[in-house]
């Protein structure tokens, strides 16, 4: 009998500590949650989305222990003690993060789908270019960074807006790259 | 997802025999590409060793001059590490012509290697892939084949490694270290780590099941301008059409491997002599028994001009 018989498909729980957006959570889950269905399905933080759930659109991208990742393409039972951040910890409706605000002036969105993903990737990666992290079209390995529009466009690739509102989001960046700098 | 067990061992040869002693085991690092497959059930492990916690994720110096690359560290560390973008530029420039920042910022040095294919049909359940399912055939062959091998195929596969890291590890002769589940080391030159698909297809590479990758080694930098052109059907977050991952110097002489072009990195050190006199001139070599299909004959148009893009590139 093969081990896939033994398992059969019978849920497999696990215990799974995080800390999302400052509070510590205790879940007991299916050891198959995703990190994003863990947020939404859990701890109803549905701000994250779910697109298409194969790591190519980032609607579900979240901060993870400093970093953006793409949280359906990870499992909550790998984050044991990680420091997660959702869009509901980077701002709220009385108090916005700099970042939403500015998609709100430059008007960075339509449908709103794709937005708390792109909110989260854009803080990251103003973050990423601070902290000297080269991308594609950077010219020089070697040199400071400078944040562009060939720099957004580049590290933002991998969040996707059918809304097409991709130019008013490089305007949005941009001035929050402004207001730190 | 069909469901699995799962552990946390505490060492890599810990690692190494739960994997080997588990029926349907697999190691999960970053899980950016399994988990994906696993949600398709294209990959259905019946139990996850997760090796995140082994601490394979440091860059050190080897005393031979080169760099010890741990096993886990994230291809967004390794492309920004400041003795990787000084002295093996392509190998950042080839991490960073990958996927995307979300992406990077998960995926690890060896599940970068071990990526499967992303061929339709590998993808496609409903369709024959012997590397999906063996001895079910291949749709490739006759379908869509114009992102696909145009060298080093077989007539059970004609899938490509997708990964870029891997054709600049390859140029820089790079040297993968595992240990297995009795705890054995053991050097794989990049060159052998990645195999063809003769008959198996369904085997990627020469590791032994619970063999796990603990680190990767570069030997000494080499000198040159260190180049990696990736042509891909959209500017960013794509795979690559044809790569070119090379260390070149003025005159022309230098180091090359191409990719998106076979079930491995591709590289032919001999026609390497040729380099000076220009693209053609190796491709012809490199390229030599190519057996391309009726839709990726272009690659081999592709390869040489990319490759004559490299070299006005490193004469600049």
């Amino acid at each position: 009998m093969s081990r896939r018989d033994r398992v059969a498909d019978a849920p497999v729980m696990a215990k799974v500590g995080l800390t999302v957006n400052g509070q510590r959570r205790e879940l007991d889950l299916d050891i198959r949650t995703s990190l994003l269905d863990a947020a939404r399905e859990h701890l109803h933080l549905t701000g994250s989305k779910k697109g298409c759930d194969h790591g190519q659109c980032g609607a579900c991208t979240m901060i993870v222990d400093g970093r953006r990742i793409n949280a359906c393409l990870t499992l909550a039972v790998m984050h044991q003690g990680s420091e997660i951040t959702t869009i509901e910890g980077l701002g709220q409706p009385d108090n916005l993060h700099p970042m939403q605000a500015a998609f709100v002036k430059h008007d960075g969105y339509q449908c709103g789908y794709c937005t708390p993903g792109q909110i989260c990737s854009g803080v990251a990666v103003l973050a990423e270019i601070e902290a000297g992290i080269p991308s594609h079209v950077t010219a020089d390995l070697n040199a400071p960074i400078e944040v562009s529009a060939a720099e957004i466009r580049e590290r933002m690739s991998g969040n996707i807006c059918r809304c097409g509102a991709y130019s008013n989001i490089v305007e949005a960046m941009t001035a929050v790259a402004g207001r730190q700098a | 997802m069909r469901s699995f067990t799962y552990e946390r061992p505490g060492t890599p040869a810990e690692a190494a025999a739960a994997v080997a002693r588990t029926p349907e085991a697999k190691f999960i690092a970053g899980g950016t590409n399994l988990l994906d497959l696993m949600k398709l059930q294209i990959e259905t492990p019946a139990h996850l060793v997760d090796v995140n916690g082994l601490g394979l994720d440091r860059i050190e110096a080897t005393p031979e001059g080169g760099l010890r690359i741990g096993a886990l560290v994230r291809n967004t560390d390794l492309a920004a590490d400041a003795r990787v973008r000084k002295d093996y530029g392509v190998l950042s420039r080839a991490l960073l012509a990958g996927a995307s920042g979300q992406l990077r910022n998960k995926a690890t040095t060896a599940g970068n290697l071990l990526q499967r294919t992303r061929c339709p049909y590998f993808y496609d359940t409903a369709q024959a892939c012997n590397k999906r399912r063996p001895g079910s055939g291949c749709s490739a062959l006759d379908g869509v084949s114009r992102q696909l091998a145009v060298i080093g195929g077989s007539d059970a596969c004609i899938a490509t490694h997708p990964g870029d890291m891997a054709v600049a590890m390859r140029v820089l002769d790079a040297t993968v270290e595992t240990v297995d589940a009795e705890g054995t080391a053991r050097r794989i030159p990049i060159a052998e780590f990645h195999r063809l698909p003769g008959d198996e297809p369904e085997i990627d590479t020469t590791l032994k099941i619970g063999e796990l990758i603990t680190a990767v080694t570069l030997p000494r930098p080499v000198a040159g301008t260190h180049i990696y052109r990736k042509v891909r059907d959209r500017a960013s977050y794509a795979y690559a059409l044809v790569s070119v991952a090379a260390i070149l110097g003025k005159d022309g002489t230098g180091h090359v491997a191409f990719g998106g072009v076979a079930h491995k990195p591709w590289r032919v050190e001999a026609a390497e002599a040729d380099l000076p006199r220009g693209a053609k001139a190796v491709t012809e070599t490199v390229f030599a028994g190519a057996k391309p299909t009726h839709e990726n004959a272009y690659k081999l148009k592709l390869a040489e001009r990319t490759l004559g893009a490299a070299l006005n590139q490193a004469r600049a």
